[in-house]
């Protein structure tokens, strides 16, 4: 299996399944009994019965093909597939010892514990579970259970709607996808855009109508583990891509310009995180001001090849959900035209029985070490800090102070702070997934590799600065 | 007249770099900057024989730092 769970190889099946019947012309028929040939039992081997996992495997087919449209969240609920976990709140465990400090007691704020026969009590009519009395505990015997989306979501944007099911507020989301790879049913998904992906390359007739650019986040380097990043462009082409740029040359794009802004506004926060970006329009509207003016390194790399090759399309390979979002956004949906994910690419080579391994490599070498570790937390900081070297900005003239953010907690310790003027720091990298891109929700694994994998990547660039790197542009 | 200097990776390794810098050089020396265009692209479908260089729709392959001037001559100069 290449994948970390078993949820992420149930949505690999729907997702090859729906890209082999839409190679071959025969998604309508072929759709019908595609959940039975998926799950064929005759044993359940995940629910109740086979025709509940088959019922599942219908949602996911369909979130496979683009899911609700009357939805305008990329990230969606499966209800059926949602197994209502229970929420026990704050409760006290067994390993109770019915000590006589009574710690417990006298953290709560609200007076919820009693000590009932020699034992700590909750109760939860006035319980807020502030859970002070869980860390107070010597014995570790008061636990909070939350349930896996909702402890995901950092930002809370999910909580138990009806029927106990998860909801997600829209207007709280921000699409990272933490929910997606946490919930160990599988009950909640982002929705895939392969069908476009496929089609753009289609009708592409082979790259004469247009050509078709394929551009790959610098993760790629921690995902393919039986291939190489230079075989994984090869399989790139060979799905019929005209050719393969990276991102980080986007990033290199990136960092040269908000090193320019960040000496010229003396504060910023970065630009490249769709989901850190989204956190502060939601979370803290007066501080949007200060996101760097720049596109995402997708966005800038993007624009630069449809000026440089008019009419041609674009399609983003990534790590990340909230890409799918940030294509949606006006400034940029003329410029990327799909976005999928490592996981979606992964179902789209074996759906041509593309098997990577066997391919002579493509070489794939357009930026420089800095623009390539972008993908793992700390990175951007680097490279905003070398191209203000680069640039020769003194550190008389401006002196980068830089927070790296790692995960969307510390992201809003951080922007808390710089709202009331306390943050000592003049930059914020923002990365919303934990150890950044590496960390995404569409990664097909979250080694404890992948920041070395990046790294090595980085310094295997044939350009050594950023300079180097975007010099060759500027013509 | 239009130059493109494909960058794609292939090329980019190979030293389109080098060759746009050449290019750039002599239609300066031969004040050409008016009637002749240097272009980038991403890739011009020739990636096993870089650097790959189109001149008025004209595929040119292989093309090195120590021949470009002599492409330049014989496709823009002697055109």
């Amino acid at each position: 299996m290449f994948f970390d769970t078993q949820v992420q190889e149930l949505k690999y099946k729907a997702l090859k399944e729906v890209a082999t019947l839409a190679w071959q012309d025969n998604l309508a028929k072929g759709l019908l009994g595609a959940a039975a040939r998926i799950v064929p039992g005759p044993q359940p081997t995940m629910r109740c019965c086979i025709y509940k996992e088959r019922a599942i495997m219908e949602e996911r087919l369909r979130l496979a093909m683009g899911g609700d449209e009357t939805n305008e969240n990329v990230i969606e609920v499966i209800n059926i597939a949602c197994d209502e976990c229970p929420v026990a709140g704050v409760h006290v465990t067994e390993s109770c010892r019915g000590c006589i400090a009574h710690r417990c007691m006298n953290a709560c704020p609200k007076n919820a514990i009693t000590i009932v026969d020699h034992r700590a009590h909750i109760d939860q009519e006035k319980c807020i579970e502030c859970g002070r009395c869980v860390s107070v505990c010597p014995y570790s015997a008061i636990v909070k259970s939350t349930r896996p989306c909702e402890n995901a979501c950092k930002v809370g944007a999910i909580h138990m709607g009806e029927n106990k099911k998860a909801t997600i507020d829209n207007d709280k989301c921000i699409a990272c996808g933490a929910c997606v790879y946490q919930c160990p049913f599988g009950a909640i998904a982002d929705k895939s855009y392969i069908l476009d992906c496929i089609r753009i390359i289609r009708e592409s007739e082979n790259n004469t109508k247009y050509q078709v650019f394929a551009i790959a986040a610098p993760s790629i380097s921690s995902q393919f583990h039986n291939a190489t990043v230079e075989q994984v462009a090869a399989g790139l082409k060979a799905l019929g891509f005209f050719n393969v740029v990276e991102v980080a040359l986007g990033a290199d794009m990136v960092a040269w310009r908000e090193a320019q802004e960040l000496a010229e506004k003396k504060f910023l926060t970065s630009s490249c995180c769709p989901a850190f970006v989204q956190y502060i329009r939601k979370n803290f509207p007066d501080m949007a001001e200060h996101i760097s003016h720049n596109l995402s390194p997708m966005g800038e790399i993007a624009k630069y090849i449809k000026r440089i090759h008019p009419g041609c399309k674009v399609v983003f390979v990534g790590p990340c959900t909230a890409k799918k979002a940030e294509r949606q956004l006006e400034r940029v949906k003329d410029l990327v035209d799909c976005v999928i994910t490592f996981e979606e690419l992964q179902a789209l080579f074996d759906s041509k029985g593309i098997d990577l391994t066997q391919l002579k490599g493509e070489v794939l070498d357009n930026a420089s070490y800095f623009g390539r570790v972008f993908a793992r937390s700390g990175g951007l900081a680097v490279a905003v800090e070398e191209a203000l070297k680069e640039h020769g900005i003194t550190e008389d003239q401006f002196q980068l102070n830089a927070i790296s953010c790692n995960g969307i907690s510390e992201c809003k310790a951080a922007l808390l702070r710089a709202s009331k003027n306390v943050l000592p720091n003049n930059f914020i990298e923002g990365m919303a997934c934990e150890n950044g891109c590496i960390g995404g929700a569409g990664c097909i694994t979250h080694g404890p590799k992948s920041r070395a994998d990046v790294d090595k990547y980085g310094h295997e660039a044939m350009e050594k600065t950023i300079r180097d790197s975007i010099e060759i542009l500027n013509f | 007249m239009i130059i493109q200097v494909c960058i794609g990776s292939s090329c980019h390794v190979k030293g389109s770099y080098e060759v746009k810098t050449i290019f750039e050089n002599l239609i300066r020396e031969h004040h050409l900057e008016d009637q002749v265009t240097l272009r980038p692209a991403f890739c011009l479908g020739n990636c096993g024989e870089g650097v790959s260089v189109k001149i008025d729709g004209t595929a040119i392959s292989d093309v090195t730092t120590e021949n470009a001037a002599q492409v330049f001559a014989q496709h823009v100069l002697h055109s």
